[in-house]
């Protein structure tokens, strides 16, 4: 199976030059990195070529991490129901980057890039109906993203005086803690202290 | 001739509905009768799983897992133990990889039973509903006697599942599941040839190989169209590959063939459980890596060291070491998949809940169009709808 992917791995990078990079193994699963402006060639490709034929786009998302210089990863989880493969490409996206819409050549990806632009804000250049999806209509921010903290901005209540439902920024009756649950010995670089797990 | 002016009506179907199965709102462009444009806006359940689990420990995420899918919770705990236990490369006990297919089979008939019934009760059939519903009940209650909760059951752990079945409950299920096949003869003896029933579903929300894979369909929705996929045949995971068993396959990927689907795969799914309990070999159903599980009671009165663990484990919790893994089952509803982050922490970093039900529901659109109003209450029936998974 791995030796399957590995010569996909190289095809396309044959193929699509320097923008694929390279192939790297998991836990037995693939993941195959890439670049923004050739996304597009390269899924139509994995989809159509005789050796991947991966006809199916599981599943999109994105992860997000604030500290690196391109935050976002974009990552397209694909399968291949004919030759029973999984393959999953990244893509680093900078927070001001669009990327190109894949809906033209997988319809799954009409909703699922519509969660992500809900969840993280990344903008999907073609997508025919890019609107928010899960939140409330009218919401403000991107909840997954990491910055945006786990008690929201708002909270909604219904107005006895006004006979309607309102929103208020959230008052918390007790401040919010993090559970970090990690030993402080580590922390404070305690010798002897082996990390547990 | 003179032109005329064609007016669409949009109505508004849901979030209030019976037929919506919990609150989807759909926004139906009609022309006449005819649905021009089907417009569902979900996300009235959103609750922000996907952020908690970034917040919890590896144990904690556990029970978010029941409340997404509710129909069918252990099927989802399986598919995020099965990822968990691939990024700590830990191996679960036979016992244990049995018992959790036992209960996964469980899962999906209890969720089959749920879903053919409703489904009916959409399109105008309430006996069947009211007969499933006290079979539900009596599996529940397997549910019960092996974790404590007839639903959310919390019990498949990254490890293993949490305790051992009582005694007795195995001689039970199978003394059980030799009356089901009678139930379901029932329904289907009500349902297959039901004119009502027929006219409302053959022929209705059908789609072909290519859409279906294209819109990213699994599970019966998948194999209606008539695509033979099943990831406990493809990709067996635990003790899936012992198993014997047959995937039933449609070909017009029609209402009624998705319901031909459930039934057929309910009757499979016996077979499976009657295996499982056959098979079942004695021992531990939880890995011994006391780094991941939790000491056993009488341990904790004598060892220190158990003591200690036992500590460490529901406060700091276990580390997972970094990487990223994508691990699915075939939930009752199709492929649930769970994608993990993780940063070394006694934390997930990112937690993707992929549900079968969101790229389902996705389609909606494109098998609405040009369909009668009452054939999209059908369509949306047969699609098996939770929202729990939908909106996260």
């Amino acid at each position: 199976m791995s030796e399957t992917l590995k010569e996909i791995g190289a095809a396309a990078r044959s193929r699509h030059g320097n923008s694929v990079g390279g192939l790297v193994f998991h836990a037995g699963q693939a993941t195959l990195h890439a670049a923004t402006p050739d996304i597009i060639s390269l899924l139509t490709w994995l989809r159509d070529d005789t050796s991947c034929r991966f006809r199916q786009l599981v599943d999109l998302t994105a992860v997000d991490r604030p500290e690196d210089e391109k935050r976002f990863s974009v990552v397209y989880n694909l399968l291949s129901l004919q030759h029973n493969l999984r393959l999953r490409v990244a893509v680093a996206v900078a927070e001001d980057e669009d990327v190109p819409s894949c809906f033209p050549v997988f319809s799954a990806a009409l909703w699922l890039e519509r969660e992500v632009w809900d969840m993280y804000g990344i903008r999907f250049q073609g997508h025919p109906d890019l609107r928010r999806i899960l939140t409330d209509y009218g919401f403000e921010g991107h909840p997954q993203r990491k910055d945006f903290p786990l008690t929201g901005h708002v909270e909604m209540r219904y107005d006895e005086e006004q006979k309607r439902v309102i929103y208020e920024p959230v008052k918390l009756t007790q401040a919010f803690r993090n559970f970090e649950g990690m030993s402080p010995w580590e922390a404070a670089g305690m010798p002897g202290m082996a990390k547990d797990g | 001739m003179a032109e005329v002016d064609i007016r669409t009506t949009t109505i508004n179907f849901g979030p209030q509905h019976p037929a919506a199965h919990g609150v989807l709102r759909l926004v139906l462009e009609m022309d006449g009768e005819v649905v021009e444009r089907a417009d569902p806006h979900i996300g009235l359940l959103h609750r922000g799983t996907e952020k908690l689990i970034e917040y919890k420990t590896w144990l904690q995420a556990v029970p978010y897992f029941d409340r997404l899918d509710y129909v069918s919770p252990m099927c989802l705990e399986h598919a995020y133990a099965l990822a968990v236990e691939t990024l700590l490369q830990i191996e679960v006990p036979p016992r244990g990889q049995y018992v959790r297919v036992l209960f996964s089979e469980i899962t999906r008939l209890l969720n089959h039973l749920l879903n053919v019934t409703t489904f009916a009760m959409d399109v105008g059939a309430l006996t069947p509903a009211l007969w499933a519903f006290e079979e539900r009940e009596k599996l529940m209650e397997f549910y019960e006697r092996a974790s404590g909760a007839r639903m959310h059951a919390a019990w498949f752990r990254p490890g293993g599942v949490a305790r051992d079945l009582p005694g007795g409950l195995e001689s039970d299920i199978e003394s059980y599941v030799d009356t089901l096949p009678r139930v379901i003869g029932d329904i289907e003896h009500l349902l297959n040839e039901n004119r009502i029933f027929k006219q409302r579903t053959v022929d209705i929300g059908g789609v072909s190989v290519e859409d279906a894979i294209d819109w990213g369909f699994s599970g019966p929705m998948l194999r209606s169209a008539g695509v033979p996929w099943d990831l406990r045949k493809a990709q067996p995971y635990d003790v899936y590959d012992r198993m014997e068993f047959d995937v039933p396959v449609g070909s017009t990927g029609d209402c009624f063939e998705r319901y031909m689907c459930r039934i057929e795969e309910m009757r499979q799914s016996i077979r499976i459980i009657r295996q499982c309990i056959a098979d079942m070999p004695t021992g531990p159903v939880m890995t011994a890596n006391p780094k991941v599980a939790p000491p056993s009671r009488a341990d904790m009165k004598q060892s220190m060291e158990a003591l200690i663990h036992h500590f460490k484990l529901f406060t700091e919790g276990y580390h997972v070491p970094e990487g990223e893994t994508y691990r699915a089952v075939e939930a009752p509803k199709g492929e649930f998949g769970v994608y993990i982050v993780s940063d070394g922490s006694n934390r997930p970093y990112r937690c993707r809940i992929r549900a079968p039900g969101f790229l389902h529901l996705a389609a909606t659109d494109h098998l609405c169009k040009g369909h009668m109003l009452a054939d999209a209450a059908a369509i949306v029936g047969s699609m098996d709808i939770v929202f729990g998974e939908i909106d996260r």
